[in-house]
């Protein structure tokens, strides 16, 4: 058998370069880097044309700032409670972007007809999910912005520049255990589900976990049941982070053991979704 | 055997859709001229089938999409995958992309599992519906599939090819349905696969609308490429198929080349109505090429594959039928007249009708 030149053309070049790939060689990780970048790009430019959905997302911790923190003059004129404060109301900033964006976000996605499509590209599961923890981190430091704004000009809240950077570490760090959160509520619900779920464990987690009120308010009991949720392990974190105020020696392995919990819930409800989904 | 130019008007390539009809053996490289070439050129991982699927069930619950099928698609091949709906075709594909796992059975895509994604490198598929990300503009869907291929297409090649050149800025949700049917088809080819598995690619389209598809399609593996297409469509299947399987009820119910599929699922529907129902037990079952019996009240109803011939029959016969009529079996019914046989008779049944 011979061929002519001009069968050549494009899709005999295009072989080419992935010639011959064995069955289970996994993609290279310059490959599934670029690939990360790239979904991550698509996905937030999807995100940002519907600008309300980001505003909204800014606007709540920010309003919440302005509106409670500001006014109490104890609080906004005392350097240490002032920037607890931000600490508090970024954590609950950082938390409701992890849980609506991977809980509700997941689970609208999974029911586009597009996503299984995407799964039947050359890439694994890796890039889609990483695109989607960097737009998730993304989109949490622009919420914490307006929030950081309103601290330094209204209140008396500093954060020195090394302590800040520290800060931002902790943030990405602490917003881990709510990303599998949302991701185990997101591949396991439908997104009607989805939502109000979120929502329930968003509010009752937010306030028990002090980040509406400071823990120094609670009572008693209320105090000892927080200091063994995530959200409070987290904004303990956070706060001494910003301030230099010891959290206690429970919130690292409090807040590693709801991590692993989510994460083991997070890759359950992913594999379970796999088969089930397109019943 | 002279290999042709991939680049071809319309005309060329429907030749060999007909020229298919011949009882040619299904290996690559003896269906036709063209594939003999423009297999030989692709050359995917060597010379073993694109897509293989080997003694493979699948069950959803109490249901089974698939029991047991075996299937080898060779390279340069242009598929068709007919069959009702519900009746597995996309149960099939969904294994053959890597969306979901055989309960029993391999399924290897170039040789290797569909599961992992090296295997999806030259492989090209599109949505079932026209679900596309409504805020993104069609250039930058077509970029965001773009980057997961190693040579893809260019963007303003791919949008003429499938006439969306001036569509490029435009939000996906701003386009007509017959455009996000044509995008989506797009997208199935920008990285240049070598595999192109197409599920009801024009469901919902205009006359129009279908045949700029099915001809960007023949070009597409005029070009060397391995094309799979599911429909329920008989015309659609004739329009593009060489090789058709016929899948119902989770099985393979024929597997043959177009002509020879199109013979067996072209019968006719003949009804009338016996005066004297005595005798017909017997004579029905003596009448020449029926396929399928059934009865309703005095109302007898025949699939046949020569109407005309059974007609001549019943008359000198002298059989007493009153009511005559005669209509082409939809789908359903030919489908139904296939699952009366089993697979493997149905296809030497269809070798013996094509060879004579």
């Amino acid at each position: 058998m011979t061929t002519t030149p001009d069968q050549h053309t494009r899709p005999a070049g295009a072989a080419e370069p992935v010639a011959a790939p064995s069955a289970r060689a996994a993609l290279p990780p310059v490959a599934n880097l670029r690939l990360a970048l790239l979904h991550a790009r698509y996905q937030f430019l999807e995100t940002i044309r519907v600008p309300i959905a980001v505003i909204g997302n800014m606007l709540f911790p920010a309003l919440a700032m302005f509106f409670f923190v500001v006014p109490q003059e104890s609080v906004a004129s005392n350097p240490v409670a002032a920037t607890a404060a931000v600490g508090q109301l970024g954590m609950f900033a950082v938390m409701s972007t992890c849980l609506f964006t991977y809980g509700a976000g997941v689970s609208e996605d999974r029911q586009q007809p597009f996503d299984p499509f995407l799964r039947t590209l050359p890439a694994g599961a890796g890039p889609r999910m990483a695109g989607r923890v960097a737009n998730g981190a993304a989109f949490a430091l622009l919420g914490l912005l307006p929030l950081a704004l309103i601290g330094w000009l209204f209140t008396d809240a500093s954060v020195p520049g090394a302590r800040l950077a520290v800060s931002v570490l902790v943030i990405a760090a602490v917003a881990l255990p709510f990303l599998l959160l949302g991701m185990a509520i997101g591949y396991s619900l439908s997104s009607k589900a989805a939502l109000p779920v979120v929502q329930v464990v968003l509010f009752p987690l937010a306030f028990a976990g002090g980040l509406f009120m400071p823990p120094e308010a609670f009572p008693g009991w209320l105090d000892s049941l927080s200091t063994a949720l995530p959200s409070r392990a987290g904004r303990d974190l956070l706060v001494q982070a910003l301030t230099g105020s010891e959290a206690p020696a429970t919130s690292l392995p409090v807040l590693v053991a709801w991590g692993v919990l989510f994460a083991a819930l997070a890759v359950w409800a992913y594999r379970r979704d796999e088969g089930r989904r397109f019943r | 055997m002279t290999p042709r130019s991939p680049r071809r008007g319309r005309a060329a390539v429907r030749d060999d859709a007909t020229a298919a009809g011949r009882p040619a053996p299904r290996a690559a490289g003896t269906v036709n001229g063209t594939v003999t070439g423009t297999a030989a050129a692709g050359a995917p991982a060597g010379d073993g089938p694109v897509l293989e699927a080997e003694h493979v069930t699948r069950t959803f619950g109490e249901t089974v999409a698939l029991r047991d099928v075996s299937l080898a698609v060779q390279p340069g091949e242009l598929v068709g995958l007919l069959g009702p709906n519900g009746a597995g075709k996309t149960t099939l594909l969904s294994l053959a992309t890597g969306l979901r796992k055989p309960d029993s059975g391999t399924v290897r895509l170039f040789g290797g599992d569909p599961r992992s994604a090296t295997s999806r490198v030259r492989l090209g598929t599109t949505p079932q519906e026209t679900g596309l990300p409504p805020t993104l503009t069609v250039g930058e869907v077509v970029d965001f599939i773009a980057g997961h291929y190693p040579d893809p297409m260019p963007r303003a090649e791919l949008l003429g090819r499938f006439g969306l050149a001036d569509l490029a800025r435009r939000q996906t949700g701003a386009l007509s349905g017959g455009q996000k049917r044509r995008l989506a088809v797009a997208l199935a080819v920008v990285g240049r696969p070598r595999l192109v598995v197409l599920d009801e690619p024009t469901t919902g389209l205009d006359v129009e609308g279908r045949h700029v598809l099915w001809e960007a399609l023949r070009e597409y593996h005029a070009s060397g490429a391995t094309v799979v297409v599911t429909s329920h469509y008989l015309e659609e299947i004739e329009a593009l198929a060489q090789r058709v399987v016929v899948i119902g009820g989770g099985t393979v119910l024929a597997d043959d080349s177009l002509a020879a599929v199109l013979a067996r699922v072209q019968v006719r529907r003949v009804t009338f109505q016996l005066t004297t129902p005595a005798a017909d037990v017997v004579v029905l079952d003596r009448l020449p090429g029926v396929r399928d019996v059934s009865r309703d009240g005095d109302r007898v109803h025949l699939l046949a594959a020569d109407a005309d011939a059974l007609v001549r029959t019943l008359v000198t016969g002298g059989v007493d039928f009153r009511g005559l009529e005669i209509r082409g079996a939809s789908l359903e019914e030919a489908f139904l007249a296939l699952t009366a046989e089993s697979p493997a008779a149905a296809g030497a049944a269809t070798s013996e009708e094509m060879a004579r």
